[in-house]
């Protein structure tokens, strides 16, 4: 059913059809509408077989759920930034159990100086946590995305938590034309959590146990080793999707017009539709630029991007995300996935906190690097000019 | 006991697995266990060589509470609530200090679990620092005793009036020097629907510096001296308390353990025991604990 739907509902309607038992949230900008929304359907007892919890904090919902989840429970959480930050140290736990969370992050920047506006920075300082990380361009992705991400997230040869990242603002508070889904539709979509290993009185388990140095690293080791089934996992479940519903998000990335291409552009999240239609204007001039799509960053797609960049120049990445000291966290990976090519790779950072990307420092962006002005190289883009205080 | 197996590692005389036990075996293995790290994390549940017989979770330090609340919550919405209580253990720096402000969300929540909180005064596992609920006048690593120090300067942060102004229907201190009052304080918690606090007196016999045997001696001390009166609150309202006969002076319970013995020397040292003694006069009015002569 086509509705227009603000970002937040999108979500809420599809993680209501996916039907979980334990939700737990602390409100932050902007992601408060989406529990807002699970807490209405909640009051109308809409979400059957379910448990609603308002935790005191972002740390004590994260918690919840690991306990839920251990007992065999399907869980869902919505948070960001400060809030993601904060249950860093109970997600990075839940990897290490193996527990399929699903959370939805609406990517906002990180304090200080404090901003609820959007940016990539809170995600990409979960990148090393043990957690799927998939990114969408717009709310019918994202809706697309919730029953997905359970489905990957529970598969016995992954488990672990999942986090659907979705630009906050950009996407949250836009309106836009939505197919909902029907429960219908969803059950026979995704099958009820059957899991492993649970929390019983009947086969009593032990969570959590501490590994002394002769075998800890084997766990780490199988944490890598599900990342990498997760890999297949996770294009088998795009496919499947794309067969069910008509919808084609594609796989781990979406290579558009790359064949042939002397300069390709990589982007992730909602930019990638302005810089979408910065290219094929460009493409009607007659400039050969192509599109990649980085839609999963955890488990990192490398042999796709290494095969659909391989024959192509000029690599242009615009990223809404830096860590400090070295560049931008997805022209790093980047960079990995592309060693020993010939390929020379411009990184750009750009729009963080929230700072608008107009179409025309995409144009400028693109049209410098295919005119060589500029060097290989890291660049912030759309700054304004300012005196350092300090030193 | 199959619900909690020797060969766990826990010192001679340690107060926990007193506690532990009793515990299990008034819930009779019908129970989800979540443990907090630390000493009965370390002692119980090293990989392959777990000491649990029942269903047991260890997440973190701080949210042991949080994550009771999840199970339950999770029991509730699979229709599996009879297949048992949902009982936390946690030591008193997981419980008054890292994971107060969960466990206060769990509190305010009223989840339907059962919290234990060992009490040994001090972070033991990591070698003896003090925490909140360590008492005024103890030696620890980071409250040690100096020229200008007499140890710790504040008394225990009161984690029992705490727990009874967050409104849950049952709260009760036990020791691990009265195992009997241990089950009967469990088997009346079981009664409530909601949280339940119950801080269990659990002596160390290395952060106290006491022998093997000592440990229970001083834990027994603690009560019969007043500065661990043995209450019990339903709703707000203390419903009972352990009287006690001939109350002792609190230098006998302080002499007796290593951590206390520099009271006996230290300059401040006579102040600090002499104010240790009203704070168990207080207790002994407050909580009515003396028998009354005829």
């Amino acid at each position: 059913m086509m509705k227009v739907v603000r970002g937040f509902y999108s979500v809420a309607h599809a993680v209501k059809t996916c039907k979980p038992n334990v939700i737990s949230a602390y409100p932050i900008t902007p992601q408060t509408e989406i529990v807002e929304n699970l807490a209405a359907m909640y009051a109308n007892g809409e979400l059957e077989n379910c448990v609603y919890i308002t935790a005191e904090s972002e740390f004590s919902a994260a918690s919840i759920l690991v306990g839920a989840s251990a007992a065999g429970a399907r869980t869902f959480t919505a948070t960001c930034s400060q809030g993601l930050i904060l249950m860093s140290e109970v997600l990075i736990n839940a990897a290490g159990m193996r527990l399929p969370i699903v959370l939805v992050n609406t990517n906002r920047a990180l304090s200080a100086p404090l901003s609820i506006w959007n940016d990539h920075q809170d995600s990409m300082f979960m990148r090393d946590a043990g957690i799927i990380q998939v990114y969408v361009e717009n709310n019918q992705e994202a809706h697309d995305l919730i029953p997905q991400a359970y489905k990957i997230a529970e598969n016995s040869k992954v488990l672990l938590p999942f986090m659907v990242c979705m630009d906050g603002f950009k996407l949250t508070h836009a309106y836009e034309p939505v197919n909902l889904h029907t429960q219908e539709m969803i059950d026979e979509f995704l099958p009820p959590y059957e899991p492993v290993a649970k929390l019983s009185v009947e086969k009593p388990l032990t969570f959590g146990a501490y590994a002394p140095p002769h075998i800890y690293m084997e766990f780490r080791v199988a944490l890598q080793n599900a990342m990498e089934r997760a890999r297949k996992v996770i294009e088998d479940v795009f496919k499947e999707w794309a067969e069910f519903t008509k919808r084609d998000w594609s796989g781990h990335i979406a290579a558009e017009n790359v064949d042939g291409a002397e300069t390709a552009v990589v982007t992730m999240g909602s930019i990638t539709s302005l810089v979408r239609d910065v290219i094929e204007e460009l493409r009607k001039e007659g400039k050969k630029v192509g599109l990649i799509k980085l839609r999963t960053f955890r488990p990192f797609p490398n042999d796709e991007i290494k095969k659909a960049l391989e024959d192509v120049n000029k690599v242009i990445v615009i990223e809404r995300a830096v860590s400090f000291g070295n560049e931008g966290q997805v022209a790093i990976e980047i960079k990995n996935a592309l060693y020993g090519g010939n390929n020379e790779i411009y990184s750009f950072a750009v729009g963080l906190g929230g700072r608008d990307v107009p179409r025309e420092l995409i144009v400028k962006i693109i049209d410098n690097v295919m005119k060589g002005k500029v060097k290989q190289g890291f660049y912030f883009e759309g700054v304004h000019e300012f005196r350092e205080v300090i030193p | 006991m199959k619900y909690f197996s020797a060969g766990h590692g826990a010192c001679p005389g340690c107060g926990l697995p007193i506690a532990v036990k009793n515990v299990l075996q008034v819930l009779d293995g019908k129970c989800f266990v979540v443990n907090s790290t630390g000493c009965l994390e370390i002692i119980s549940s090293q990989y392959g060589k777990s000491a649990w017989g029942v269903p047991y979770i260890h997440s973190l330090f701080e949210n042991a509470a949080p994550v009771a609340a999840g199970i339950e919550a999770a029991l509730k919405a699979l229709g599996r609530k009879d297949e048992g209580h949902v009982v936390v253990f946690a030591g008193d720096g997981a419980t008054a200090d890292i994971g107060f402000g969960c466990l206060s969300g769990v509190m305010d929540r009223n989840h339907d679990i059962i919290y234990i909180c060992l009490d040994n005064e001090a972070y033991q596992n990591t070698g003896h620092q003090q925490s909140g609920l360590t008492p005024l006048g103890e030696a620890t690593t980071t409250t040690p005793v100096g020229k200008m120090m007499p140890g710790k300067l504040k008394n225990k942060k009161d984690m029992v009036s705490i727990a009874v102004a967050h409104g849950i229907p049952y709260v009760a201190t036990s020791s691990s020097g009265f195992p009997a009052d241990i089950r009967r304080k469990v088997k009346r918690a079981l009664e409530f629907e909601g949280t339940k606090y119950i801080q269990i007196h659990s002596p160390c016999v290395t952060g106290w510096g006491v022998d093997g045997k000592g440990g229970v001696i001083a834990a027994k001390l603690a009560v019969e001296t007043g500065l661990y009166p043995l209450v019990e609150f339903e709703y707000g309202k203390l419903t009972r308390v352990r009287k006690i006969k001939d109350r002792k002076p609190v230098e006998e319970y302080l002499k007796m353990q290593r951590r206390f013995r520099h009271l006996f020397k230290h300059p401040m040292g006579k102040q600090i025991i002499e104010e240790l003694q009203r704070i168990a006069d207080e207790n002994t009015r407050r909580y009515g604990l003396d028998v009354k002569r005829k």
